[in-house]
């Protein structure tokens, strides 16, 4: 048996995870159904958003930030963060907008996480 | 001068949240001042997700869960919002005087909120020892240096204090390509978030220390290392523990206070310890029609319950206009 805290929500339940040749058989301790399906990615192939800030250019923000709007596996956190410095963001935006598609080939879209709106 | 039926100080969570819920019940000359360009507040450098869950049912990042606010007030007539405005006086008559840039404007509000926030603990609050070089930043600080103005504050770093924005910063650190070289944490355990301690920390495999303490901070121009010893139950250092981790950046996490300057030039009675208004009542203060809102009231772990109380302080000051407070 494993224990692990779920990170879900910030209840951060401790979970008991009874794991069979790298599988989860068994999950307690979680105070919803999201603890059964996290206990299960964590332990079999764990996975996290990653948030970030990309450069921008020509407009009056100089960082924008952006998400994955899925998570992607925590292996790639590095890998993937590293790729942010390669792009430049030079028109405005909305909240939502997609700055790259099928990031890093993880099939997650990266998006800007708020809006700027030039005023004429 | 001027008079207007509401004026709310701050345009963070808590003044968007109480300038929106006073607009619906029934205010509709509300002026919102914001000192920063942007609405949003401490919002827009908190790019990390984790936000929303209790109060959109969902999880956000920082700077999304205000977009939805700052998308709400653009679309109300009744709210006006003031960027760039910058309060320098209050009076306990509801007077209170702002910088614009170019203007200095002074105004009379018949009810007032203060959605001011907190700021951070620093480290002369909790007594570091040695040199003062450079390279001693507050967590919230280096959070806008790196997410704000896209500035790397230092490669080889450690974070003394296991606050929630010290741990999400072990993280921000790492991912912008510096090495974060230790968490210290006098207590036995983290002040923060387990979740963050498991996200922030353990992904990364990152030192952290519980029951140590930092007891000298080394460098003449630029922090070079710093001395860690470890402490017993009472808190005492432990001879012999100590030891030494070279690093050049030293960030501090001990902690938020609300940030209650203004209202102390009124004669509203705080706090002398938390710094918070002295009350009964949640967001009431010693001075009828002046209500306090958010981390100003009293600091808050998540942003959520910042919201949550900050509709009922847009309420109270539309009851309080009505006559009903």
């Amino acid at each position: 048996m494993r224990k692990i805290t779920c990170i879900e929500c910030p209840k951060s339940c401790s979970l008991s995870v009874d794991i069979e040749n790298c599988r989860v058989v068994k999950v307690s301790g979680n105070r919803c159904p999201k603890g059964e399906i996290y206990a299960k990615t964590e332990i079999e192939s764990p996975m996290r958003i990653l948030t970030a800030t990309v450069l921008a250019q020509g407009l009056p923000l100089k960082m924008v930030p952006v998400r994955t709007d899925k998570a992607i596996p925590k292996a790639k956190i590095l890998e993937a963060s590293t790729e942010l410095k390669k792009i430049k963001i030079t028109k405005p935006f909305l909240v939502g907008d997609i700055v790259c598609e099928n990031f890093c080939g993880l099939g997650v879209n990266l998006r800007v996480t708020r809006s700027l709106k030039i005023e004429k | 001068m001027r008079k207007r039926d509401l004026v709310i100080v701050g345009g963070g969570p808590a003044g968007m949240a109480a300038a929106l819920s006073a607009h619906e019940h029934g205010v509709k000359d509300i002026l919102l001042l914001e000192r920063d360009q942007y609405l949003g507040g401490i919002l827009n450098q908190c790019i990390h997700t984790g936000f929303g869950l209790g109060f959109f049912k969902e999880v956000l990042t920082g700077p999304e869960y205000a977009q939805r606010f700052i998308d709400k007030i653009e679309t109300v007539d009744g709210i006006e919002v003031s960027l760039r405005s910058f309060v320098v006086r209050l009076d306990d008559d509801k007077t209170l005087t702002y910088l614009k840039p170019g203007m200095v404007e002074t105004i009379k509000a018949k009810a007032l909120i203060m959605a001011t926030g907190c700021r951070e603990r620093t480290r002369e609050m909790v007594h570091i020892a040695g040199t003062r070089p450079a390279g001693v930043f507050s967590a919230g600080l280096a959070q806008k240096l790196i997410n704000v103005e896209g500035l790397l504050p230092g490669k080889e770093v450690v974070i003394v204090g296991s606050g929630d924005i010290g741990l999400i910063m072990a993280r921000r650190f790492i991912l912008e390509g510096a090495k974060v070289k230790a968490v210290i944490e006098i207590q036995p355990q983290s002040r923060g978030l387990i979740r963050n301690i498991v996200q922030c920390v353990e992904d990364f495999d990152t030192p952290l220390y519980f029951r140590h303490k930092i007891s000298r901070i080394c460098g003449r121009d630029r922090v070079e290392g710093i001395d860690v010893i470890k402490v017993d139950e009472q808190l005492q250092e432990i001879d012999g523990s100590g030891f030494h981790i070279a690093c050049d950046t030293v960030l501090v996490s001990v902690g938020l206070i609300p940030e209650n300057e203004l209202i102390e030039m009124t004669g509203v009675l705080l706090d002398k310890k938390t710094n918070s208004p002295i009350s009964n009542e949640l967001n009431k203060t010693s001075i009828e029609g002046l209500f306090v809102c958010g981390n100003a009231f009293k600091v808050y772990d998540l942003v959520d319950s910042v919201s949550f109380d900050s509709i009922e302080a847009g309420r109270l000051a539309a009851a309080y206009l009505k006559g009903e407070g």
